[in-house]
Formats: C-alpha cells, structure tokens, sequence
C-alpha cells in the first residue's frame, strides 16, 4: 500500500512523551494521555482500575485516527524543533500535544469544573427540561446518564464558550485532541460520583452547537480539521459501510495470531511472522478483525441560505457507530462536526494526483430541526436570530407612530390601492395570538386569520397572491384547478428505496406557519374544497388512508382567490351568487373583500400615473419609496416569534361593545348580523394589528382598527344587493334575510292564488307561472316560481311532476 | 503577439510564488492584453475550433451558457514536490491546472489549500445556424466564405497552429516541462487520425446535458477562481481560460481497482453516475481554467459584444438608419404572415421585447404574443425557420401531445449523479420559444404533461422557471420571448393574442414562402438581424408631460366606458407604446408614440372581437 494516500492536508500528531516520562508515571500516562485513550489495545486490556477501567472504551471514529503514535514522514521535515519544545516543556511539566497549544491536564481540569460548576439559569431547550436550572446542568445530565445508562453527553458549545473562552476556542480548534480529553474528564468524573454503574462504554462527550456556526456556502480551507457547526437538509444515505478498524492476521503455518491497528486507512501488513519467523504467512481473516460502522449522507443547504440564481451546494457527512440510521433523506438537521479533506489519488500506479480534495464532515452530532414540527409547537426551530442592530432597525420602525401604514403599503408595491386589501393582509401576515384552551376541552383557538378575495378577473389577485407566497418562508402556492385534495392534504406512498409506507405531506401541511395561498379558489372540486373544513377552522387534518390513521397540524392561514362564476362581477347578485361558493366555507373566512374597479375618475388617474410610473421609474426611485423586501421579511417574522399581545381591560370592554353594536343592527330587522365567529375575527385581527406595533397589550385602537377593517371587508362582500344593508347572513347561511323573506312572501302568494282558484286537483305548470306572474306586482323569475313551488311541496301542499302541479 | 505564454506563466511561476501578488498580476496582464482591440479574435475559440486542433496549456475562449454549478473544491494551491532521486524539493502552483507533477510531498507543510468551484457550461442552447457561423468566419480571420466548409477552415488552422508554434516553442526551452513535451506528442499523433471527425461526433454517446434535443458542441468544465459570487445558473459567458485536456483525468475513472475502495471508502462514496456527470473523459468535456469571464448581453456576431467606446458609436451610427430597416422588415414580415401588417407590426414589437426590470413580483417589459388562426400544413414550420433567421437565439416547440407528455421542460436535481438535469426551458436570456400549438391534438395529458402546460404558463406569467430540487423547487427567473401559435385562442396565458387574418392564399405554402426569403439579400438580412439585437439594448424614458398625457388619455377613455378599459389594458398599452418607440430608434415616448400604439392596441381589439362574434363559443 502507497503511503502517501493518507493523512489530512495538515498533519497533526503526537509527539511521544518520551520514555523517561512513562518510567515515572506510568500509571498516569496509562488514563490520562489521549495516546493512549481509546485505542483498541486499551479495549482489549482494559487494566482493572476502580471505575473507568472497568468500561470498555469505545473507540471514536468521528474524530479520526490519527491520536496514535507519530507518524513522521521520512520525507518531510523532521519536526526537530517543535519535539524539543514540547519535550522541555514536558520536562517543565507543561505538556501540549504537538502542533497544538493544548495541555491535556489543564484542559480536563478546565472541563471538570465546566461540568461541575456551570449552571444556566435562562436555558428554555428543550433537552433540558424538567432538570433544575439553579443546580450545575451537566451534573444532573451525568447523573440521567447513571440513570438511563445511555453513555453520550451532549455538550452545548454556547456553555463552553460563556464559561471558559479559552477552553472554547482549544475546542473548536482542535477538536481531535480535545474531545478525547473531555471525555476522560467525564469519564473520572462520572465514575467518582457513580462507581457502581453499568455503562455500555465509556461516556462519549458530543459537543454541538459550535458559534462558528456557517451555512455550507461559508465552509472554506481555513476551517478543514476545525469544529463547525452548519444546517442543511438530508438528500441521501449510503448503505452502512463496515470500516475495518483493527485487522486480525494468523500464520498460516504456526497458526500465530496478530492485530494490527488501520492507521489512516491504512493496513500494515506484517511480512514476517514473530512466531516461527516464516516470511509472508500472515493472512488476513475478516471474521476476526473488528470493524465499526459508518455511513455516508448527503447534505444539502437550506433554500434559505441561498443566494437568488444560484444552485444549492452538497456536502458529504461521515456518520459513525451509532449515529448511523440517525436521519433520513429530507430531514433537516444541524450537523456539528469535524470539517475534513482527503487529497484524491485516482490510480495508485500513477504517481502524479490530482490536485483536488474531498472533503468531508465527520459528525459528532446530529440535531435535527424538523423534529416536532408535525406536532406541537416549536418555536425554537422557527427562531431566527436578529442581529442586535437588525432588531434596533425593527424597534425603531415599530416606534413609528404610522409604522401599519407604512407596512401596508410596502406590501407589492407594484399593485395599485387596495389600501384595505393591503391592510387585511398584513394582518393576515403577522397572525393573532395562539391560546391554548384544551384543558378546557375546547382545544387550540385558531390564531391564523383567513382572507378570500374575489373580483373580476385581471385585477392582479393572483400577483398579490404571488407576493405573498414569495415573502413568507412557509408559503405555498396552488392554484385551485391543478390541486387535488391530496395535493392539498397529504397522500401514503411506497418509498421505492425501503419499501416503506410514508407520507408525503401536501401543500396546506407544509404551510404549517405559513399562509397558502390558492388561486382559482372557485374551480375547485367539491371534494377538494371539503377538506379545506376542517383545515380552516381545527387548524388539524385528519388521514385515514392505507392504515395511517393521523391528524396533522395545519396551522396555516388561508390567502384564498376566486373569481365570479360569470366571469364579470354582477353588483346585482350576492357574493355567494357571484362565487357560487358554499357559505360553510365562506363563513370561515375572517375578511372577505372585492377585488373591482372602483370606476371612478380620480383613481383612475392615480392608477395610471402609477402604472405609467412603473415603466419608467429606475430602480432606485422605488427602493427609496417603499420598504425593502427584506425588512418587511424580517419585521414580521420578528412580530411573530416575539411578540404576543394579550388583551387589555379596555380592549375587551371595546370588543364587546363592537360585538353588541353588531348584533343590533341587525336585531331591528329580525335578522342575526353576527355570530361568536364575527367576534372572533375581531379578536385575531385586533391582535394581529397589535403584533403589528410590536405590542403586548392589545388596545382599544387595535380594536377599532380591526373593527373598521372588518366593517369594510363586510360592506363590501355582505352587502344586500337588494336593499343596500350589510347582512351578515349572506355569508353565513348564503341567503340574505330580505331574500329569505321574499322567497316565503312569494310562496305564500302562490298558495293563495291556487286556493282562490278553487279545487282544481292538477294545474298545468306554465300556466300556473304565468298567473302567478300576472298576479303578482314584483317581477318573478322562474326560479323564485321553482322555489316557492319546491317550499309548498315541503309543506306537502303539492308535488311537481314533470309539467304538472298536483294538489294533495 | 499571441498569448502563448500562459505555459510559461502559469508552470513554473510557483517558484516564484513567495511573492503572493503575482497571481493578481497575472490577470491584471490578460485582462489588459484582451482590452485591447481586436486581441480577443486571436483566441481560438472552443465553439469554433475541434478540440483536436487546439494545444493542451493554451488559452482559448468558449461562448457558453452556465447549466450547473458542482460543489466547491479544495486543491492544491501550492505543494511541494519530491524528486526522487535528487531528493531536492521544489515549491510548485497547483492553480489552473487539473493534475500535480510526480512526487508530491502530502505531509509537506509549505502545502496551502485553495478553493475553485466548477461550473457545467454548455455552448448557448438553440443558437442560431447563422451566428454560429458567422462568429465562426470572423473567428478564423479567413476569407470569408458563405457556406460552412469545415475541411477548408481545418486547413487555415494548421496553418496557424504552425505558425503559434514556432514562437512558443522558443520561449518555453528554458523550462521544459515533462508534461509538456507529452501533450505535444499528443497532438502530433492525434490530429492527422480524426481529421475527418467531428467533436461532437463522438460525444453522441455520452449525456451531456444540453439543455435541447439535438443540440452539438463541446461541453465544458470551468473551474473558476475568482468572483464565484458574481456568476448566477444560466449566465450567458464568454469565457477566457486556459484548456486542460490531460488524458490522466480520462483515464482515471475507469479502470479503478475494486479492492481498493474497501479500504478507502471516500472515494467509493461516489457513485458512478455521479463519476460520469463530474468527471467525463477529457476528450470530450475539456476543462477550462478561467482567467477571465465576459457576460454576454447578447450573441448576436453582427453587433460589438463589449459595451464600448466602439459600441456606442456603433449605435449611434446605425440609429440613423433604424427607421428604414424597420420599414423593409416590416414589409418583409407582412409578407411572410401573408400580407398581414397588423400582425406583422406584432411580431415585430415581441422580437424585440425584453424583461429590462422586475418589480417585486412582476417581470416588465415581457410581450408573449399568441398568433391565432395560423394556416395548418406546416406553415408554423415555416415560420419558425424565417424567425430562426433573424433571432441568434431560438427553439421550436412542438406542443404535440406526446412532446408535451415525455418531454422534460423544467430542470431536475438527479441526486444520485448530484447534477441539475436540463430542460428545455434552461434558455438563455433573449431566446426566442416559438410554441407551436397547431401541432397539439386531441386526448389526454398525463401528470408529466400537465405539469409541462403550468411551467410553459408559469413562464409566460411571470417569466421563472420553477426548478425541481425533488425535496423543494426553486425559482429561477428568466427572461425567454415567447411566441405561440395557433389555430384558435391559445390555451396558454399570452399578454396579447393577435388573429392572423391572410390577405393572400398562395396555392403553394412552401414555395411562396421559400421565393421571400430568397428574394431577400444576406445583407438585408443581416441588417435585421443588428436591427432587432440592438432595438432591444436602447434605454427608454417617459417625460413628465407625456405622462400626463397618458393618464389623461386613461381616464377619458374609461370615462365612455370603464369595462373597455383595464389596467391590464393599460400595462399591455405601455408596453406596447415602449416596443413601438424603441422599433423607431426613439429613446422616450412621444405624443404620437402613444396615439400610435393606442392606434394598433385598437385594431387589434376590434380584430378579436371580430373572431368572437364570428366563432360564439370562444370564450
């Protein structure tokens, strides 16, 4: 085998303490020198101490295996200098491992009171609940592993670096060489405080989150053989891999059997038998070397760490022993590990390489983001750090005392008015606040707000609902005539690669914390549209399909477009005539507006100086005009991880009063104008407006915003064509009460005309039509006819059969 | 003075590297020497020369579209060699170069490790026969000729490459390098054998992943040093870089010792698509190592490609004649669309429109335009050839069913070879897509097809293509005029659908359409073709009054009537009115610039209402 295969661009080894040094101490140099620690001889040996020794240690190959003895190249510099330093400095009994500043007894003194004395009293992670924040964190995590006999602990490097900087930055530094230490220190620890337990092997210390966390587009030669930490998404793995870590040779002739160690991937095979000294006799038996796992992933960066235009980067991680089968393709992790790179060597008889590296991570640790999302809430993974300056920026526009308007009209400044619109959909954007009320058994209060605009077509619903869906992280876009309702929901299908059964989730699951937005809402299938009952009210969807039976959260807002059945908008006819919708589904959308022309001189002037502007305005007269993208990004996604307004006395007062005010108007005609779901729109939107000023209390102008934005909304899609009045039961029940009432005033006026006509058993259907028609003073359509004769019939008065009307 | 000293530069400039800036010289010496006039036409070029005929280590250009971006790679930027047998060692530069010398001290520490990342380039999907000809002829600095003789243009390049050689050859004694006496032994043996064939002969059986059926030429791996920011998917480059075609990066791959990978897993870890996609045979995808990379705002030959003193005068020079070369391609066109100005006028305004900004989510500037009611038998085929002709840039689509069913349009991530697959609609910017509808027949789309239909309609929209990433898309966008045409209303969006209406029926399709475009002179010809690249490059602005003027326009005509007008008409009308000015050589819209495109949007309009009335059940 060719030596100069091996080895890491920079190579970094032990240098051999000298004998003197383990004629004195040998004991010491046994345990407390990562030259020796962890080694396949010391699992065979094991020597008998109190404690530790009796664990097996279990080697890491995540580190690599390049702690043994020195491996210097004849060919290359001898390293003189450096030994002499660190031999004097052995002498000087201040040892550092060669090519490092690390003293591997100070270091695990370092670690040893990092884990005996840090305590965090602010730690929200998940990990630790349930673990007292005043006593020392790892303390009790040691004292869980005890407990659970799991021998890993995970060590979070934001703790290192607050408690000891120094120790932080050996750590990330020198990964290789530190880790070995910390996990002596643990192991000395963990088997002082507990002699008497059991563990597998040897505790394993897993530092993550390393600061120096980068998106894969950041890595560089300056962090090979470091500690980093990057995030991206899981697009394959390998199969598991048996790497050989300790060949097993026997004579073939005196049967004579040896180890010999892989050392950088590499084999020496012993040409000489020690035993009978026959040359060549040595062979290879594969059942009795020791072989650890390992598994190759492919991991993609985030889309979010992209720039536009470019495509997305991979990168090769290692997974070894039991970190193996950890994740699986579309996962999203945070991968914490050892960056490295191996010069490629093509064809072992050609002496000149190419001159590229592979490189590759080895993991220490894997955290996946995803984890919950499918179920409870994880705010953690949504949170997005702000630089102190970027939240300054947010703070200050939030100060601004016209801050929603401002907002608002940031929002696709390429469309034109709709200041409403606009406005509901910033509300939409930033969402109410989440109440959880299952203790109650009422369950999650839908905090999301749901919007339907409808209009004429080619009135830009659809590029607002395309800016929508490019400004928010979790967007979808479908358009209601490609989507089925398994696109929407969630559908079970064979993965061609384990033959599992899985689910893949559709749009309106992975918007979950977004909004989806559907266009053509109204050519939707019924079926389709169904689903959307459930999604839109319970925030949940339930399957129960191919023995997954599930209920999934869909915590998604609803940006819904749908256009006239007509294809122009009859201002003659209801908005659920117009969209011929079902109002079950139209009542439970929070605002519903309409998307006209105004048709009137003075906006039609403003359009067109805007429009006109747009075709010759440079970039950079709009930049100063409006908001960037990107802080409007930012602004709301800050509103929605940190802020959480809650109602104040006033507010509340105010909102009922909105909410009586409702109900009366109505109540003079007889009719119901609005319902408990009314109340609650008011209460999400006045929430979403206080979100809005980065507020914690809702207050009475959150109310009285969210009430005038709710009026105009209603003004504008529950307005009774016939008489001019709002009438919220459009919406709720899809018939206006004046239309109800009419409908009965008519078939009352039919029953009577048939009375007056004497007893007559069957009457021609057209002629009836005509009568009733000449009889009566308002116009009646044939469908009001078939619709008074439909309501006799259910008082089973008559029965229609084909052109005949029988009494009965 | 050519640029054969890149050899000298680049092999053993590593013995001078102690002086870090020399590499930032070296660029600063091409970048000034290709400033210089003319100077870049002495650079053979990849798209024009067989790879055969041009020298390993030698600079050359390449004309290309970036169709994948590989992962970063680590390599070599400075190791240390070992001679055996002197055991002296030696400083040497890894950069621009794909393999090291013999003897490479891995554990030296004098190694420094750099960074470059590979781009996939392809030459420019669906040029145009004619531009790649006449860049060709230019290129050759040859007598030119008006057909393609490839053995004729061989001859010269002999010629050249004896005459190249005879200075290098001088220079380069003092260092002889051992690869490069092996490169030149390579040349000699090779070229008189495949004299006869063609490049992309041979790369037939190998996927290259160009983005069009049917599509020739090299492909090439760039590796890229500088400015890996700057480059975005789909940039259209000229490239200028040093050529790597070392057989030792074929060889490799192939002949690989299975039980070596046991024990050496990273390099198994690859899988052998993945080996395919990376590292082709270097005969066949050579690597260029970039010097410097131009971004071509077009590939039309005819007009200066750098935006230069020499462009701008360029510009103004033909400006003057703008009016009148609009005028004869305007009746040339009305005679190709059989006698229809209107629809003529049309064509003119999509061929040259251009997406010039975008404004959140809306791309400005686009005009699909849908020519309806196109006489069947091959008449669109016909079309197609005489747009083929004007434009550097196209691609015919035939909607047929079974196209629309099994042909792959959107781009898609193979994970397993980690490539991004091409589609026909990775274009470059300006491309003409001539989607031919008539061909569309009865029956039924699969999934595949349906999915076809929406990026072709997502395109027309909002000009992006939505790649497949398998776990998530995303969004490229684009800027490809986009002519589709019909028998009836086109199924897909357009911004403006215009019935053609022929005012004559020649009895013979082919044959009346054949007599124009003979009829025409290439000169003619080519002064369309600068007319349309540079109408679409000129700036544009409405002044403060004209603006008045249109929003008083606006609100009259709404006040008759306020369904006649929309916004949207409105949108359509400034594009139109901007198209319209710009066809003039007119840098701002005028009064009558305006009347005149409210003039044709009307003709237009009371056309399709003709066709509605005629035929009821259109919607």
């Amino acid at each position: 085998m060719d030596r100069s295969k091996i080895s890491t661009p920079t190579l970094r080894c032990f240098v051999e303490t000298g004998p003197d040094h383990l004629c004195i101490l040998p004991s010491e140099v046994d345990m407390s020198s990562p030259l020796m620690y962890g080694t396949p001889s010391s699992r065979v040996e094991g020597t008998p101490r109190s404690g530790v020794g009796g664990t097996p240690a279990r080697q890491r190959p995540d580190l690599g295996s390049i702690r043994k003895a020195p491996q210097v190249d004849l060919h290359s510099e001898p390293p003189s200098a450096d030994g002499a330093v660190a031999s004097e400095q052995a002498l000087g009994q201040k040892l550092v491992i060669w090519g490092t500043d690390v003293n591997v007894g100070t270091c695990k003194e370092k670690f040893q009171r990092f884990l005996q004395r840090f305590i965090d009293p602010t730690s929200n992670e998940d990990e630790n609940a349930g673990l007292d924040l005043n006593e020392p964190l790892y303390m009790q995590k040691l004292e869980e592993i005890s407990v659970v006999g799991e021998p890993v602990l995970n060590v979070n490097c934001s703790h290192v670096q607050s408690f000891d900087a120094d120790l932080y930055r050996q750590l990330i530094s020198y990964p290789q060489e530190v880790i070995p230490t910390f996990d002596m220190a643990v192991n000395e620890l963990f088997f002082e405080r507990f002699p008497d337990s059991i563990l597998e092997h040897q505790i394993q210390v897993r530092p993550y989150n390393a600061l120096k966390t980068r998106n894969m587009r950041s890595l560089n030669p300056e962090d090979i053989d470091q500690m980093i930490t990057i995030s991206g998404m899981v697009i394959r793995t390998s199969q598991l891999i048996p790497e050989m870590q300790e060949a097993f040779f026997q004579c073939q002739v005196c049967a004579f059997s040896t180890c010999v160690e892989v050392d950088r991937g590499r084999i020496a095979e012993p040409a000489v038998c020690r035993n009978c000294n026959t040359t060549h006799s040595l062979a290879l038996i594969h059942n009795r070397s020791a072989f650890s796992d390992k598994q190759m992933i492919k991991v993609q960066e985030s889309p979010d760490d992209m720039p536009a235009g470019q495509t997305p980067h991979t990168t090769i991680v290692y997974a070894h022993n039991d970190l193996v089968d950890k994740v699986q393709p579309g996962d999203r992790i945070n991968i914490t590990g050892i960056y490295r790179a191996v010069p490629m060597r093509e064809n072992p008889r050609q002496s000149n390489v190419k001159s590229v590296y592979k490189t590759h991570i080895d993991v220490i640790h894997f955290r996946k983001t995803d984890e919950k999302r499918l179920h409870g809430l994880d705010e953690d993974s949504d949170q997005k750090l702000f630089t102190e300056e970027r939240v300054q920026i947010l703070k200050e526009l939030a100060s601004k005392p016209d801050v929603y308007d401002r907002l608002s009209s940031a929002l696709a400044p390429s469309i034109y008015e709709h200041e409403d619109i606009k406005k509901g959909i910033l509300l939409q954007l930033f969402g109410g606040t989440r109440k959880d009320f299952s203790q109650t058994g009422r369950g999650n209060f839908r905090a999301e707000v749901n919007i339907l605009l409808c209009g004429d077509p080619g009135t830009s619903k659809s590029q607002l609902l395309q800016y929508v869906f490019n400004l928010v992280p979790r967007g979808q876009y479908t358009s209601g005539k490609g989507s089925s309702a398994v696109g929407l929901t969630a559908y079970v299908m064979k993965d061609p690669e384990t033959k599992q059964l899985v689910l893949q989730t559709g749009a309106l699951v992975l918007s979950d914390n977004g909004i989806c937005c559907i266009d053509e809402f109204d050519k939707m299938s019924d079926s389709t549209r169904s689903v959307l009952h459930e999604v839109m009210e319970q925030q949940t969807l339930s399957i129960a399909k191919a023995g997954i039976i599930c209920q999934l959260n869909a915590r998604t807002s609803v940006l819904a477009a749908a256009n006239p059945v007509e294809s122009q908008w009859n201002p003659k006819k209801t908005t659920i005539e117009n969209i011929q919708l079902p109002h079950t589904l139209l009542s439970r959308f929070d605002l519903i507006f309409l998307m006209l022309d105004p048709q009137d001189e003075a906006y039609d002037r403003r359009l067109a100086h805007h429009l006109v502007a747009l075709y010759y305005q440079s970039e950079e007269q709009i930049e100063e005009e409006f908001l960037d993208m990107a802080v409007l990004k930012d602004y709301i996604a800050y509103a929605r991880t940190y802020i959480n307004p809650r109602l104040n006395e006033e507010a509340s007062q105010a909102l009922i009063e909105a909410y009586v005010d409702m109900r009366k108007i109505g109540s003079g005609r007889g009719m119901v104008s609005a319902y408990p779901r009314q109340l609650e729109s008011l209460i999400r939107l006045a929430e979403a407006h206080a979100k809005v000023r980065f507020s914690d209390k809702v207050e009475t102008i959150d109310v009285e915003e969210a009430k005038r934005l709710h009026r105009e909304a209603l003004k504008q899609s529950a307005t009774d064509p016939r008489t001019g009045f709002v009438d919220i039961s459009i919406i709720t029940t899809g018939m206006s009460a004046t239309a109800r009432k009419r409908k009965e005033e008519v078939a009352q006026a039919l029953k009577k005309m048939i009375q007056s006509k004497g007893k007559t058993p069957a009457m021609k259907y057209q002629q009836l039509f005509d009568d009733l028609r000449g009889q009566s003073e308002a116009a009646i359509t044939k469908d009001m006819f078939e619709e008074a004769l439909r309501a006799l019939a259910d008082e089973d008065y008559l029965t229609v059969t084909g052109k005949t009307v029988r009494l009965l | 003075m050519r640029m054969w000293f890149v050899c000298r530069f680049c092999c053993p400039a590593a013995q001078s590297n102690s002086n870090p800036e020399w590499e930032a010289k070296v660029l600063e010496y091409f970048k000034g020497q290709l400033r210089e006039k003319e100077s870049h036409s002495w650079v053979p070029s990849l798209n024009d020369v067989p790879l055969h005929y041009l020298k390993p280590n030698s600079l050359v250009k390449f004309r290309c579209l970036v169709q994948d971006m590989f992962d970063p790679e680590f390599y070599m930027g400075v190791y240390e060699t070992v001679d055996p047998s002197t055991k002296a060692n030696v400083l040497r530069c890894g950069k621009y170069k794909d393999v090291t010398e013999c003897g490479v001290d891995l554990n030296s520490r004098n190694t420094v490790t750099a960074e470059r990342q590979t781009f996939y380039c392809v030459p420019i999907p669906g040029e145009s026969p004619w531009a790649k000809e006449i860049s060709f002829l230019s290129a050759a600095r040859v007598v030119p000729s008006t057909s393609y003789v490839p053995s004729r243009q061989k001859r010269s390049y002999e010629e050249d490459d004896d005459d190249m050689d005879t200075q290098p050859q001088k220079q380069r004694e003092p260092h002889t390098e051992p690869h490069g006496n092996g490169d030149s032994k390579r040349q000699e043996t090779e070229a008189p054998s495949s004299q006869t064939t063609a490049p992309s002969d041979c790369s037939s059986h190998l996927d290259l992943n160009f983005p069009l059926p049917g599509e020739r030429g090299p492909a090439c791996l760039v590796k890229v040093y500088e400015g890996l920011d700057s480059f975005k998917l789909n940039d259209t480059l000229e490239i200028y870089g040093i050529l790597s075609v070392n057989p030792v990066l074929t060889v490799l791959g192939e002949e690989k010792d299975p039980s070596l990978l046991l024990l050496n897993p990273t390099e198994s870890m690859e899988t052998p698509e993945e080996q395919r996609a990376h590292d082709p045979p270097a005969s066949l995808v050579p690597r260029l190592h970039m010097l410097y990379a131009r971004p071509l705002q077009h590939n039309n030959p005819l007009l200066p490609s750098a935006p230069t003193e020499d462009q701008s005068a360029f510009v103004s020079s033909f400006l003057v004649e703008m009016a009148s070369v609009r005028a004869e391609l305007l009746a040339y066109l009305t005679h190709v669309l059989l006698g229809d100005g209107l629809a003529a006028e049309y064509l003119l305004l999509h061929l040259i429109s251009n997406v010039y900004t975008r404004r959140d989510v809306l791309p400005l500037g686009k005009f699909t335009l849908n020519l309806s009611g196109c006489p069947l038998n091959s008449y669109t085929e016909r079309l197609y050839q005489i747009v083929q002709q004007l434009v550097p840039c196209s691609y015919r689509l035939s909607m047929s069913l079974h196209t629309m069913n099994s042909m792959r349009l959107v781009p898609k991530k193979d994970y397993v070879a980690n490539r991004l697959v091409s589609g026909a609609l990775q274009l470059a910017r300006n491309t003409s897509l001539f989607l031919d509808e008539t061909q569309l027949e009865q029956g039924q789309l699969d999934s595949s097809g349906v999915r076809n239909i929406t990026a072709l309609g997502n395109l027309i929209s909002w000009q992006k293509v939505d790649y497949d990433f398998s776990y998530h898309q995303m969004e490229f966008p684009c800027n490809i005029n986009v002519l589709v045409t019909s028998e009836g209303r086109s199924l897909l969006p357009s911004d403006c659908q215009v019935p053609l209406q022929p005012q004559v029926t020649p009895p013979n399709m082919e044959e009346y359409l054949t007599t124009i475009h003979m009829a025409q002179f290439t000169s003619q010809i080519n002064k369309f073709r600068v007319y349309l690249s540079l109408a679409r490059t000129l700036d544009y602005s409405i002044s403060d009054e004209v603006t008045k003027a249109v929003e008083d326009d606006f609100v009259d005509m709404r006040k008759d009537d306020p369904q006649s007008v929309t916004a949207e008409d409105l949108h359509r009308m400034l594009v139109v009115a901007r198209l319209l000015s710009l066809s003039l050589g007119q840098t701002t819209l005028s009064r009558d610039g305006w009347m005149r495109a409210k003039h044709i949007d009307m003709l237009r309009r009371s056309r399709t209402e003709q066709q509605k009335s005629l035929n009821g059940n259109e919607p």
